[in-house]
């Protein structure tokens, strides 16, 4: 076992013990020593430099406005309709019973806004997805279905829409 | 007059009056004298040989000026022909050289800003002198850049000019194509129409996509690539100013320093790594695999003297005699030929073909299709099956792979000799021949019967399944094993690397054809455009 350290015996004559030890590895010079640590110094500090130059671009407060909009009473929607709110991107569905849901056309794969076929189905310009009535995956390269997005009455009885905030697929509010 | 006197030239410092001492009656005269003089000295200042007259001063003026000592001083005449190289490496740069021009013109008008932007185009096209002219040579000539960068790699690969010792140029070339093609896409961003926002919005969305992993594996929550890399892209949640500010500053500050930077590199490397790949000379007496093998070979009638004791194999080494004329004027005045022609062209280009603009940007409804530029339809058509991988996977796949093939094809093969021989080209036609059997089944087979998504039988197989296996990574896995298949067959790496190379360009070639003319509206298969329903 001693046989392989046999450089470093030659060069650094040591106590058998340690020199047996397996963990042994023969010492660097301090030349040595000084010029790596110079070069890792270098090294470390550009990295470090380049980490915090990075730093800047990725922002810490993001513009954004306001998710949730009104879009009038419930009574602005008939029963049995469908409502195609542009410059939301979503559409509001009203059945027959008075629950309502809205869905968002935006397409989950690449951010285009689906349209929507007479049939009910969404159809996505850009790719090629296909969504069902329910916004769900028909086929396409969509990895999901069309988010459900969450509605609400707000005090003065007006329907609020959140575009941030999803629902539950099938969840309805009865108004 | 002696035989042996020197007749005065003014160049000469014993000689010139000009030259004299402080004080000296003769000050006035030789103040008129450098007066009179001043012309020539100040060119002389500038060029410090004379006029290039003989093949010696004309090597001289090659070294010494700045601009022309790219060239080297002598260039092989196989270098010069013109199927050595097709010229595409000086027209791209040409081009390049084209494009800031025309781009630091139009910086001059254009606002990034979101409410100006669109605009400002506007003013440009039909307000600002020549301005539409500017913005169609710079439209033209990015089209061409990204054309000839591909056709420019074609023939690299295809004359053996990738192989060691030029290997590591050839991996600089394909960060310059990845690059290239960033710079085309920012730039299309710019005139914030209908084009550049929806490009924008698929983009950043593509930059998200290694979400379609990370939650399929669950662990977006603690690492989330994808996102960050949308946010770093858009600086929002939204496309807007930010995003329109951050694709500014990297298409006319970021990528153009990276660009100079790597074509820097690139042709200097072509030097270092022993000159343009060119044929090696035909020697009537020695067959070239003898010459290949045999060490100090070639018709050596020369002296050489021992410069240096040369180890290690760099290009220099063991190389033939070689058969050279000056740089100046025979490589010189063919660059300048190339400038004209390339110049000339986009001008003519720019002058007849105006360069499109959409209808400004609007957020809510996007064109249907809506269709990339033609160089990423095919990829398009590939994001069309999975974002993450036509996106993001296949694209780093096929980059990889090419930059990885002079490292293991390793053979010894003649550069400037195209498809390496008749069996290369063999190989290239059956490699077309399956590329375009397998690619156009594929396509129809998608057409037809969709993919797992639109089947009720793979309902239940996990997401992660779905984006990995889709039409364009089977292809890939095709080429792949065509390519094994090929090494085995004729035993040769770099037959392989040739059916492997033809597999992608041939892929490419299809789907931007299919993309262009037969995916219509909602993406969906016509077989014309003119067959597109009318809404």
């Amino acid at each position: 076992m001693g046989g392989t350290k046999k450089n470093g015996e030659q060069q650094h004559p040591l106590p058998p013990s340690l020199a047996q030890s397996e963990r042994f590895v023969p010492p660097k010079t301090r030349r040595d020593f000084l010029g790596l640590a110079a070069v890792w110094t270098a090294l470390g500090t550009f990295f470090v430099a380049l980490v915090g130059a990075m730093r800047l671009p990725m922002p810490s407060v993001f513009p954004e406005s306001n998710s949730r909009s009104k879009i009038g009473p419930p009574s602005a929607f008939q029963k049995g309709s469908a409502t195609h709110l542009v410059h939301l991107q979503a559409w509001i569905f009203r059945d027959n019973d008075g629950g309502m849901y809205a869905i968002s056309s935006v397409c989950t794969h690449l951010g285009c806004i689906a349209g929507r076929q007479d049939t009910g189905e969404f159809l996505c310009p850009c790719h090629g997805s296909r969504f069902n009535a329910g916004g769900e995956v028909l086929g396409g390269p969509a990895p999901s279905a069309l988010s459900w997005l969450e509605l609400s009455i707000a005090p003065d009885g007006q329907l609020v829409l959140d575009r941030q905030r999803s629902v539950k697929r099938g969840t309805r509010l009865m108004a | 007059m002696t035989l042996l006197s020197i007749k005065p030239t003014g160049q000469s410092p014993g000689d010139d009056p000009g030259h004299r001492y402080e004080g000296e009656p003769g000050a006035v005269k030789a103040y008129l004298h450098n007066l009179k003089v001043l012309p020539r000295t100040i060119r002389d200042s500038i060029v410090r040989h004379g006029r290039p007259v003989s093949d010696r001063s004309r090597s001289q003026a090659v070294m010494g000026n700045f601009f022309l000592h790219v060239l080297p001083t002598r260039t092989h005449v196989n270098s010069l022909k013109f199927k050595t190289t097709l010229g595409l490496g000086v027209i791209t740069l040409v081009l390049f050289f084209l494009l800031v021009i025309t781009g630091v013109l139009l910086m001059i008008y254009y606002k990034p800003d979101v409410n100006q932007a669109y605009d400002s185009m506007w003013d440009i096209m039909y307000v600002v002198p020549t301005g539409r002219f500017m913005r169609n040579i710079h439209r033209w000539s990015a089209h061409a850049m990204v054309a000839c960068v591909i056709l420019h790699m074609a023939r690299v690969f295809y004359t053996s000019a990738c192989k060691a010792p030029r290997e590591f140029n050839w991996v600089v070339g394909m960060g310059l194509f990845v690059v290239t093609l960033f710079l085309s896409f920012t730039g299309y961003l710019l005139p914030w129409d209908q084009l550049a926002f929806w490009a924008i919005t698929i983009g950043s969305n593509i930059a998200q996509s290694p979400r379609e992993v990370t939650e399929a594996l669950g662990i977006t929550q603690q690492f989330d690539i994808g996102g960050m890399q949308k946010e770093l892209l858009l600086g929002a949640h939204y496309v807007g100013q930010e995003a329109l500010t951050r694709f500014y500053v990297l298409h006319v500050m970021i990528l153009p320093m990276v660009l100079v930077a790597l074509v820097g590199v690139h042709v200097w490397r072509v030097r270092k790594d022993g000159g343009l790949a060119r044929a090696a000379e035909r020697i009537p007496s020695t067959p070239p695999q003898i010459r290949a093998t045999t060490k100090s070979s070639g018709p050596s009638t020369k002296t050489w003297g021992l410069m240096a004791i040369i180890r290690s194999k760099t290009p220099h080494v063991d190389k033939e005699m070689t058969n050279t004329v000056p740089s100046y004027p025979n490589a010189l005045y063919a660059v300048g030929a190339l400038s004209m022609l390339t110049v000339a062209v986009m001008l003519i280009m720019g002058y007849f073909f105006d360069a499109p603009l959409r209808e400004i940007a609007n957020p809510l409804v996007p064109e249907n299709p809506a269709k990339a530029p033609w160089y990423f339809l095919g990829l398009q058509e590939l994001v069309g099956y999975s974002a993450f991988m036509g996106g993001v996977g296949i694209p780093a796949i096929v980059v990889l792979g090419l930059a990885l093939i002079p490292y293991l094809d390793r053979e010894q093969e003649e550069t400037g000799r195209w498809f390496s021989g008749r069996s290369g080209g063999r190989v290239a036609l059956w490699s077309l021949l399956f590329t375009a059997i397998v690619t156009v089944g594929m396509l129809v087979f998608t057409v037809n019967y969709g993919w797992m998504r639109n089947w009720e039988m793979t309902r239940t197989v996990p997401q992660i399944v779905i984006v990995l296996v889709n039409p364009g990574t089977v292809l890939v896995t095709l080429f792949a094993a065509w390519s094994v298949w090929t090494v085995r067959r004729t035993s040769s790496t770099r037959l392989g690397a040739i059916a492997l190379f033809t597999c992608f360009l041939v892929a490419f070639a299809i789907m931007t054809y299919f993309a262009l003319v037969h995916r219509g509206p909602n993406w969906q298969f016509y077989w014309w455009p003119s067959t597109w329903p009318v809404h």
